[in-house]
Parts: C-alpha cells; structure tokens; sequence
C-alpha cells in the first residue's frame, strides 16, 4: 500500500509544480504467439523495456529470431532517452510487471539489485557458463553489484572519438602541423596531443573547430565526459574505502578539468553549451568540428552515407587517448539485460531462457553483425568483427579500460552535484577548477557519510 | 394484485428519490475520482513530506522526522538561490508578456485588411509543444547559424553571443521564448476585453473632447483590467511552473544560472528520489503559489468593486 501511495504521491508532486505526465503504461502485449515449442507455463511473450536507439531494434530483430526458434514472442519496447530512467523507476515504485526483462544502466546496477527489483542471476550465469563469455571488465560494470550478477553484459559501450581523415591525412595539413608542433599530425597519442590538434584546427573563420566535447547538464553528460580527462590524468571518484576527499580533488583532476574547459571554451563550435550525444554526430556531420567525442553506439550514423553524406567515407575512430601519464580509461556506457523480481517464476524462468539463448556464440555473432556491441570474448577478438566497420577496432580496445562513475544506490545524489558543479565551472566558468572539485568532493562526502559509506 | 403491488412499490420508490439524491447520484461518481486522484494523494503528499521516503526503496517505509525537510530546505542557500531566480523570471515573464499582450490587443482591436490572419499568427506559439519550441528556439539561438544574433545585428556567424551558453544571458533567452510563446495569450483575453468596451464612452469623451491619452487611461484600462489581472494570474502561476522549456534550451545551465524551483524540484523527485524531501518543497512552492495567486485575486476583487 505504501509504495502504491508512494508512486500517487509521486506523480502529485510532479503534476503540482512541473506538470510533468504520469510515466505512460506498458505497451500492450502483442498476440500471442504460435507455440513452435514448449514454454515454461505456457509463456507466449516477453516483454523487454529499452530506450529508444538503434541498438534496440537490432535486439528485436534477434527477438523474431527467437520467435521462429521457440515460439515465444519477445517485444522490445522503447523509450526516448530523456524519460526511461523514469519509466523505469515509476515501475520499480510500483513493484510493477510491465516489463519481463530490462536493458539498463550500468549505474542502476545499486540501486535495483539493493532496492530488490533485479532478480539475482549469479547461480544462473555461473550455472550455465555464460559469466566466462563476455570479457571481465564488461561483467564487472554491467553485471555485478556486492559480488552477484545481477545482468547480463548486453550492450558494451564507451565514450570513444571520431576524426576527420580528410583533414588528419592532408599533405599540407600534415606539414603545417608539424612545423608548429614538432610531431607528426596522427590520432593522438595522449589528451595534450588531443589538445593541440584541437587548436590546430580551429579556423572560426571557416566555421570549422578542432573538438566537440559533452557539456549537457540534464542527465550525466558532462559527467560523463569530464571524468574521461579526470580518470586519464591520475584522479578518480573514489578509493576502495569510498573516501573521496584527496582522491577526486587533487593538482591532477584540477588540470584535467582546466584542459576540458579549455577545450569547451576555446576549440569547440559555439552554441554547444548543452550538448550531448545528438550535438556531437550533428556538430561532425556539419563539418564544424574536426574531431568528436560519443558513445560508440552512436558511430553508426557518421559511417552512413545518408546520415552524413559529406563525410561518411572520410571518418577515422580511435579510443580514448591517455593522460600525461600514460594512464587510459573510458567512460563506460552501454547496459545489461535483467529480469524483472517482480513477475512470475515462470515467466522469471522464460527470461533466463531468453538471456542463455542471447548469450549463445552463433547469436553474438548476429547481435554484433546487426550492429550491437558485443561484449562476447570470442566475438570481440575475431577479426570478422574488427572488421565489420570502420569503429568496431577501436572499440573492442577500448572495452579492454573502461570505467564507471558511481554505480551504488545514492549514484542519483552523486550525479546531481557532479552535473552542476562541473557545468558551473566548464561551461559557466565560475570558480576554478579546484573549487569545482573541492564542492564535489565536500557534497559526495556528505552524501556517502549519511548513507553510511563513511564515518 | 402482486403485479400491481410491485408497480405501486416502484412508483413509490421512484417518487422517494429526491432532487437532492438525484444530484448526489450523478455528483458522487466526480467526488470520489476527485478524493482518490486529487484530495487524497494532496494529504498524503502532506504527510509524506514529514518524513523520510523514498518512493524507489519499497522496502522502507515512511520515517516520521517532523519539520527536518522544512527545515533543510528552507535552510539551504541554494534553494532561496533558485526561488529568488524564479521570482526574477516570474517578474519579468509576466510583466513583458502584460505589456507585448496589451499591445499587440490595442493594435488589433480596430479591424483591418489582414488582421484576421495576423491575428491566428500571433496565436501560433500557444498552439506548439513547449519541448518543440525549446528545441526550435535553441537552433535559433545558435551563434553559427541560428538567425537570432543575425536579427539583432551580428552579421557575421560566430562573432555572436551564445545566447544558452553564458550564464548572464541564459535567463534571458527563456524569458525571451517564454514572452514570445505566452504573450498571444495575454493578447487574446485582452482583445475580448477591448472589445467588449462600448462605443458611446469614446463617444462621450470625444465630445468632452478627452485626450487620446486620457480615454486610455481612463476607459481602456480600467475596462480591460479585469481581463488583464486574468491573464496575469494564469500566467503567473504557469510560469512558476516552467519546465520543459528550461529542460528543452539549457537544462538548467549553464551551471544552475537557469536551474528554477521547478526544474530543482523535478530532479528532487525524479533523479535523487527523495520523495519526502520533494513533497516538502513541492508544499513551499505551492503555498508561495497560493499566497502570490490571492494578492492578485484580492487586486481583481477591488478592481471589479470600483468599476
């Protein structure tokens, strides 16, 4: 009863001052199936929630395969981006069965395996061996939570970066760069490298900029993208006893905030001050920036001749350079695929049948031919997915060192002081660098020390 | 002789229903969606807001902790930060919306060729999704290529300002999509307020040989008054409310320079989830809501009792 109040009071609360609409109802399950094969308890259909991107219709067309293979229609319903974490959420206040299985957010991982609403998966994975399919890391971020699996690592993601070739390879460009920088004009090797290029190439009076970088404060964008720097240049978010004061404010993250800065203010095309993934393919396909950060996911649309027809066959990849250094991780993106705690054993059981048989190799394969992310060890290192596409190589390296921001239950607290503090000084430009750290490192305490992370 | 019992019987309770039960018959059905959808969650949201809940955590129920979410919401420098911000943009919003809304009304009171079809112009924006004209108004903006720095005179792309991107100018650009997506509406209440004015008053002014000046402030206004303070107080209301279209063009950036109570309610409740936290803050803006909305309705009340 509480929850059911809760979830009323929610929506009250929403619709007295934002005059936000209740989250929309499930989809409506499709017609049954015809039975190829037995289902556990009559099964017919699944029901699988993801947000609204390529990658989840590729995940439905695997469905209808299963469809014709077992008789059980799987439905992969989307959600725009902006609204599924509350979707979501709103199902998990109301112990809700809209949904049989999720494709969620590494950072949700806490706070629905602690909250109890992912089913805990570890004697299954282990069970059946499918935790030794996909590559450490992967399972790491995108499965476990306390030492349980608590999803199946479904989409590998990560924040890697676009180039244009047509610039980086010409003669005169190579030439000009060199007499100025002393090295040759390449990818660059570590994130000064990234720098210099970014001010090489930027000519306003082209309209062209070396860089476009995430600064969009809703959500995690900004997070996302400045931790790349913080990560690479020696700092992190926390230590192994959660203490953040000295880890996350230090000489290093300050200089690594004071370069992404320096890139958002002085190399990226203007009017980007909230741009996320969307503004980084938009700001490439237009030519203004000679370089662009993005998930991984979202590369398909600049390889693609009617997405970016200018540009499509001259666009390199590489992975996110290391700091000074020689330090290199990612930001990880991408998710895994749960099931819902609150449906039935038999429907719990049909999900588990669906996961065995998506984490099967022949449907890796197909999942990675479509375009998915594989995280599958075996799928990863062929080299008919290294090359499949222009970006397959340098993400299946960059799976190799990613990293997550906080994935614990309090990860909703802890983003929203890392948002505004970083957005205040990146694109604001309020304070210095080492007050935007100190002020997250303060707030994060704090928040970590009533959840009883800290004394 | 049953058969006849049985009629008698039914007239009899047919004659017993009264008006009075009529009415509650077919009023009963609204009072019980509106206790279950409006009054009961309102009390339970009050009550909520005394303790520590989150709505994502179904396994811990509501703790009793008194006035602690007053207490630290009204003790938080940032809050009073945001609430000073949206009475800045409330100000502002409301008081260009009045002026563009009565102007254009007195520009489009006389008939003329095309005014129709200005007229449904104007109305256009109120017509559009505000996350559409967030969306719209943010290409707009763009220093590259959006027409607005070439509108106020920078012809050159990029040697405008970013309009969403620098924190004294962000305020500004909603206020500016606010003013232009809202004074149609402030326009259209006023018109039928002009409209409604009789045509002897000018008459007999004119005869008095009455300034156009005077006519104005002595006719026009008090007339159209009422409708104004209207407009007013609706406007007033929504545009503490305003959401989407900060969400749509800064996402209350940069930093928090564009972050109103609203859009700092929603991540309370949406992002963090601290549902009794929220439900306090949500009562604070709704009683500031209340209290603004009964100066006006006190104004109103006056204005109608002296014309």
């Amino acid at each position: 009863m509480t929850k059911k109040l809760g979830l009323l009071t929610l929506g009250l609360t929403a619709a007295l001052v934002a005059g936000c609409a209740v989250p929309a109802a499930p989809a409506a399950p499709a017609a049954p199936a015809e039975q190829a094969t037995a289902a556990p308890a009559g099964v017919t259909e699944l029901t699988i929630w993801w947000a609204e991107w390529d990658p989840a219709n590729y995940l439905q067309e695997l469905a209808n395969d299963y469809e014709k293979e077992r008789g059980i229609k799987v439905n992969v319903v989307q959600e725009p981006w902006g609204t599924y974490y509350n979707k979501v959420t709103a199902e998990w206040a109301a112990k809700g069965t809209g949904y049989d299985m999720v494709v969620g957010d590494s950072q949700w991982l806490g706070q629905a395996a602690t909250q109890g609403h992912y089913l805990d998966l570890t004697d299954f994975m282990k069970e059946k061996g499918l935790d030794k399919t996909v590559t450490p890391a992967t399972l790491l971020y995108y499965g476990t939570y306390d030492g349980k699996y608590w999803a199946f690592p479904t989409e590998g993601d990560a924040l890697g970066w676009a180039y244009r070739k047509d610039l980086f390879e010409d003669p005169a460009e190579k030439e000009a760069f060199k007499a100025k920088y002393g090295y040759d004009l390449d990818v660059p090797k570590d994130l000064l490298q990234l720098r210099d290029i970014a001010e090489f190439f930027t000519r306003p009076e082209k309209n062209l900029y070396g860089v476009a970088i995430y600064t969009q404060k809703d959500y995690d964008a900004i997070t996302m993208g400045a931790q790349n720097f913080i990560f690479n240049f020696g700092a992190d978010w926390k230590n192994d006893k959660f203490e953040v004061e000295g880890v996350l404010n230090t000489e290093n993250a300050a200089k690594a905030l004071e370069l992404y800065r320096e890139l958002y203010t002085k190399f990226m095309p203007p009017g980007l001050s909230n741009a996320f993934f969307q503004e980084m393919n938009d700001a490439f396909i237009s030519g203004q920036a000679a370089m662009i950060t993005n998930y991984f996911a979202f590369f398909p649309a600049l390889v693609n001749s009617q997405t970016n027809p200018n540009y499509y066959d001259k666009v390199g990849f590489f992975s996110t350079p290391p700091g000074p250094g020689g330090v290199q991780f990612a930001s990880l993106g991408g998710q895994g695929l749960s099931v819902n705690a609150y449906i039935s054993p038999e429907r719990q059981q049909a999900a588990k049948d669906f996961i065995e048989w998506f984490a099967s190799k022949p449907v890796q394969e197909k999942w990675a031919a479509l375009g998915g992310y594989t995280c599958n060890i075996e799928v990863l290192n062929s080299d008919t997915f290294k090359k499949a596409t222009p970006y397959n190589p340098a993400f299946a390296e960059t799976m190799n060192f990613v990293k997550d921001f906080w994935n614990i239950p309090e990860f909703g607290d802890l983003l929203v002081v890392s948002q505004r503090e970083l957005s205040k000084y990146i694109v604001e430009g309020q304070g210095t660098a080492k007050e935007a750290l100190d002020n997250i490192a303060r707030e994060h305490t704090e928040i970590l020390k009533k959840a009883g992370y800290l004394k | 002789m049953q058969l006849t019992r049985t009629q008698t019987a039914r007239a009899h309770s047919r004659r017993s229903l009264t008006d009075v039960q009529i009415q509650v018959l077919f009023i009963a059905p609204t009072i019980i969606l509106l206790v279950l959808w409006n009054i009961f969650p309102l009390f339970y949201s009050l009550y909520l807001s005394f303790t520590e809940f989150s709505v994502i955590k179904p396994d811990v129920p509501p703790a009793w902790i008194g006035l602690q979410n007053y207490n630290k919401l009204l003790s938080d420098p940032r809050i009073w930060q945001y609430f000073t911000l949206t009475g800045r943009y409330v100000v502002t919003t409301v008081a260009l919306q009045a002026i563009v809304g009565f102007g254009l009304a007195l520009f489009l009171r006389e008939r003329f060729k095309g005014s129709g079809l200005i007229t449904t112009l104007i109305l256009i924006p109120i017509m559009m999704s505000p996350v559409v004209i967030g969306l719209f108004w943010k290409l707009i903006y763009n220093p590259a290529f959006g027409i607005f720095n070439y509108l106020i005179g920078y012809s050159v792309p990029n040697s405008g300002p970013d309009w969403l991107g620098e924190a004294s100018r962000a305020l500004w650009a909603i206020i500016i999509v606010d003013v232009w997506m809202w004074s149609p509406f402030v326009m259209l209440l006023c018109l039928s307020g002009l409209k409604a004015i009789p045509d002897y008053l000018y008459e007999a002014a004119a005869i008095d040989r009455a300034s156009p000046w005077f006519q104005f402030w002595r006719i026009t206004l008090p007339q159209v008054a009422p409708l104004l303070l209207i407009a007013i107080l609706f406007r007033t209301i929504e545009a503490f409310k305003t959401f989407d279209l900060v969400m749509g063009l800064t996402g209350g950036g940069p930093g928090d320079s564009t972050e109103l109570i609203a859009v700092h309610l929603y991540r309370a409740a949406f992002t963090r989830f601290t549902t009794g936290e929220s439900s306090a803050l949500a009562y604070i803006i709704l009683v500031i809501v209340i209290a603004v909305s009964n100066l006006y309705v006190r104004s109103l009340n006056r204005i109608r009792g002296e014309s």
